[in-house]
């Protein structure tokens, strides 16, 4: 392979990996803070006690999400040096500032509430988890603009002498179509993930032989249910808004989405396809008639492009080439992030169905338990296809319709170096996930802590062990 | 002021700020086997750094991103050029991140041993090779008219570069002890004074032949005069820690990075990589920057929340200010029980 393909693996790789970590992050920081927030309010022990335990849940994964990070950062100038010199003016700006106002939030807030339990009195204490989680928030808008911008290049002047793309308007770059929709989106399918894992937590203590803490597992099962789902429903408004911003900016990749061959006028949208996706005739296809022109246009008798008549009008705007991406991947990456997401909805309803008016989901159910680590994996694998759909769904692109994603790449950098960071990062991601799994499996185990309220006064007393040490 | 010249400045600030920093956050990785003997210690030297580690490490990802904004030519040559010494750091720095959080998680031996060895490989990595990585970019690597780095991973091991990677070693090592002298109570406290005079002669005459290494090559009377202040805030430290001044010590070292880290940006200045082939194709502030345009605006984001970011920062210090001993970790991992 060539340092190409081998660049772009690493970036999938690296990529997917670190966003397993960021939506749970971004979704079970606002939940922690609303559990810390119950026992600030209430001063019922229960809160306190889920606070606890679901804060070590989102802190073993906050550890994972902060080192894999860091790698995003510094993987655009190793792999991808030629594509840094070329949008940096542009690109840089909103990672410089995601770092100065989000990073600089999440890393000392964060680490006043793990260790300031007995320090900092309670209300402040949950300030700063709500700081913190505004701070993940606001770290996914500054990378989505940058990111928006490869998707849908706005506010930039090209600049041939210096061959590079220069800003016009950061203003235009920050409020970029593509990133005003894709911010809810992305915030909706991250409190998704965080909504069933948190379900799906509750759910397995609730169904032990022997239930524990029934009462404060039954709350954070419906928290964690009506968050799945009701951030469910975002996903499915802000996703069809986005799917017809997507035709208006990036028509190929709505195409590509569907394998649609040739301009159709009405669209159907395609369920499923046995046989090749290359344009030939398929074994078998499983349509619903209009309902494309419905989601890309917001018509029901729209025209949708097709691919080769834009293959055909992209090679007389930018010359003879392929600007057809890949549409295996294209076609089943959006199915299946449209069904991991519906199915995980659909066990959230019926999470919601089994504690209704006060229930408890008897104890005596074992295969539930199949529904909870569903719908802690759905959800995330959806944001998974969701990311592989609109990356691959760009090329060949880097920049749409600037650059191509192999002008991007290092001309220094060979292949072997390309291929020894990424047989170092995928061996180490590996063991780390192995790690991560059964750390988070034995921190769920152990159950709710018990708490002593007084340790949380917000004074130490000199004589006293710290409440909180590593 | 021009506005790249500004700029120039900042990325300083921000490295500088990020050696000052985690520089002490290295120093009590890397000596944690030398003055941690067993599990109680060891978490007591972990929790003088726990809450402050990873806003320490922030100013990393916030010089590097600073650098890719305004600089982007600098970022590129540097990033693709140094990119087998960044996969180590990488490598370095998530492991030590991750050990951290995940150590204290399980009452085991062997695991505590395997993450105390992420924590010190990922102290004792990054504190040597930040030192070869400026080395280098002071001293200029060979770089062609496409602004690439052409040589190769063992160009970048010179002895001027060793040299450096030597001196921030030994100088972060002294800026953790002393850290560690001025957080702790108790054996520890004691351990980390010792360590940082033994430390701190070594660093102090590896730091001295460096500088006047640096001074010679670039005959500037600014660099000549930030590198002597740098000397005397070290040895001006040291004396503070036989002093048992724990304070003035840790202030010492700091001053010292802090001074000697400006003298290699003043050194550079005006270019921010160097080509040994040609001057001509040295990236300079000028030719490697981003326009007017997005400087300003990132002038005016810096203005604004830099001042802010080291307001808060400055309070977690503050929080944390108490000095800690082994009895302030309870002997089990505290609060989690398992309920019957």
């Amino acid at each position: 392979m060539e340092a190409l393909e081998l660049a772009r693996w690493q970036f999938g790789i690296t990529t997917v990996y670190h966003f397993f970590f960021v939506p749970i992050t971004i979704g079970l920081s606002f939940l922690v803070a609303g559990l810390e927030l119950a026992w600030v309010r209430t001063r019922d022990e229960k809160w306190l006690r889920l606070t606890k335990f679901f804060g070590k849940l989102f802190l073993i994964n906050f550890a994972m999400g902060i080192v894999t990070g860091i790698v995003q950062e510094f993987q655009f100038g190793m792999n991808w040096s030629d594509y840094s010199r070329f949008v940096g003016d542009i690109f840089g700006a909103p990672l410089a500032v995601e770092g100065l106002l989000a990073f600089f939030l999440e890393s000392t807030f964060l680490g006043l509430w793990i260790f300031g339990w007995d320090k900092l009195s309670p209300a402040l204490h949950n300030a700063c988890m709500w700081i913190a989680a505004i701070g993940t928030a606001l770290s996914a808008y500054f990378i989505l603009a940058a990111n928006s911008f490869m998707q849908n290049p706005v506010g930039y002047t090209f600049n041939a002498e210096r061959g590079r793309a220069e800003l016009e308007s950061f203003t235009d770059v920050l409020t970029n179509k593509v990133v005003l929709i894709t911010l809810p989106h992305t915030l909706f399918g991250a409190f998704m993930v965080a909504g069933g894992l948190m379900a799906a937590v509750s759910m397995w203590w609730l169904i032990r032989r022997k239930p524990v803490d029934a009462d404060a597992f039954r709350s954070t099962l419906r928290l964690g249910a009506v968050t799945l789902l009701v951030a469910g429903l975002g996903t499915v408004v802000t996703g069809d808004i986005q799917g017809k911003v997507m035709t208006e900016v990036q028509p190929m990749k709505m195409a590509a989405a569907e394998a649609l061959y040739e301009t159709q006028q009405p669209a159907p949208f395609s369920i499923l396809t046995v046989g090749s996706l290359d344009g030939d005739k398929p074994f078998y296809q499983l349509e619903v008639p209009h309902l494309l022109s419905y989601l890309a246009t917001g018509t029901w008798n729209g025209e949708v492009q097709g691919i080769n008549n834009l293959q055909a009008e992209y090679e007389e705007t930018y010359g003879p080439g392929n600007y057809k991406p890949y549409i295996p991947v294209t076609y089943w990456s959006f199915r299946l992030m449209i069904t991991c997401g519906a199915l995980a909805m659909a066990i959230g309803a019926w999470m919601l169905w089994v504690t209704r008016k006060g229930r408890v989901p008897r104890s005596e159910w074992r295969w539930p338990i199949w529904l909870a680590v569903a719908s802690t994996l759905l959800p995330l694998f959806a944001n998974s296809f969701g990311w592989i759909f609109t990356e691959m769904g760009r090329q060949p692109w880097i920049v749409f319709g600037l650059m191509r994603t192999e002008a991007g790449v290092s001309p220094n950098v060979g292949a072997g170096t390309v291929l020894t960071s990424l047989i170092v990062f995928t061996l180490l991601y590996g063991a780390l996930a192995v790690v991560e799994v059964k750390l988070l499996l034995s921190a769920i185990k152990k159950g709710l802590p018990d708490v002593d309220p007084d340790n949380e006064t917000g004074k130490q007393p000199e004589d006293k062990p710290m409440a909180f040490a590593y | 002021m021009e506005l790249t010249t500004v700029w120039f400045c900042l990325v300083a600030f921000l490295f500088i700020g990020y050696f000052v920093l985690e520089g002490f956050d290295f120093g009590v990785g890397m000596l944690l086997p030398f003055l941690g003997r067993d599990d109680r210690e060891r978490r007591t030297m972990i929790n003088t750094i726990g809450p402050l580690w990873d806003g320490n490490e922030v100013w990393l990802i916030v010089a590097g991103a600073s650098i890719f904004a305004a600089f982007p030519e600098w970022y590129a040559t540097l990033f693709s050029g140094f990119y087998l010494p960044l996969l180590l750091i990488l490598v370095a720095l998530i492991v030590r991140g991750v050990a951290f959080e995940y150590r204290h998680q399980r009452e085991d031996a062997a695991w505590k041993q395997r993450w105390d060895a992420a924590i010190i490989f990922g102290s004792f990595v990054p504190a040597l090779l930040w030192g070869v990585a400026f080395g280098n970019i002071v001293r200029g690597v060979e770089i062609d008219a496409d602004k690439n780095y052409v040589g190769s991973f063992f160009d970048l091991l010179n002895p001027y570069a060793l040299l450096a990677g030597a001196v921030t070693l030994t100088l972060f090592l002294t800026h953790g002890a002393n850290f560690l002298a001025l957080k702790t109570r108790g054996v520890i406290h004691e351990r980390a004074r010792e360590a940082s005079l033994k430390v701190g002669l070594v660093a102090a005459v590896l730091a001295v032949a460096f500088l006047l290494w640096t001074c010679l090559d670039h005959d500037d009377v600014w660099v000549w005069v930030l590198s002597g202040l740098a000397a005397l805030a070290f040895v001006g430290g040291l004396a503070a820690a036989w002093a048992r001044r724990d304070g003035w010590a840790f202030v010492g070292t700091m001053a010292a990075i802090g001074l000697a880290v400006t003298a290699l940006f003043v050194a550079l200045f005006p270019d921010v990589m160097p080509s040994t082939l040609d001057p001509a194709y040295s990236l300079t502030v000028e030719n490697a920057a981003s326009t007017p345009k997005t400087l300003g605006i990132m002038s005016w984001v810096a203005v604004v929340f830099v001042p802010i970011v080291i307001g808060y920062q400055a309070w977690s210090y503050w929080v944390f200010r108490k000095r800690i001993s082994v009895e302030s970790i309870a002997a089990d991992v505290p609060v989690e029980h398992t309920p019957a």
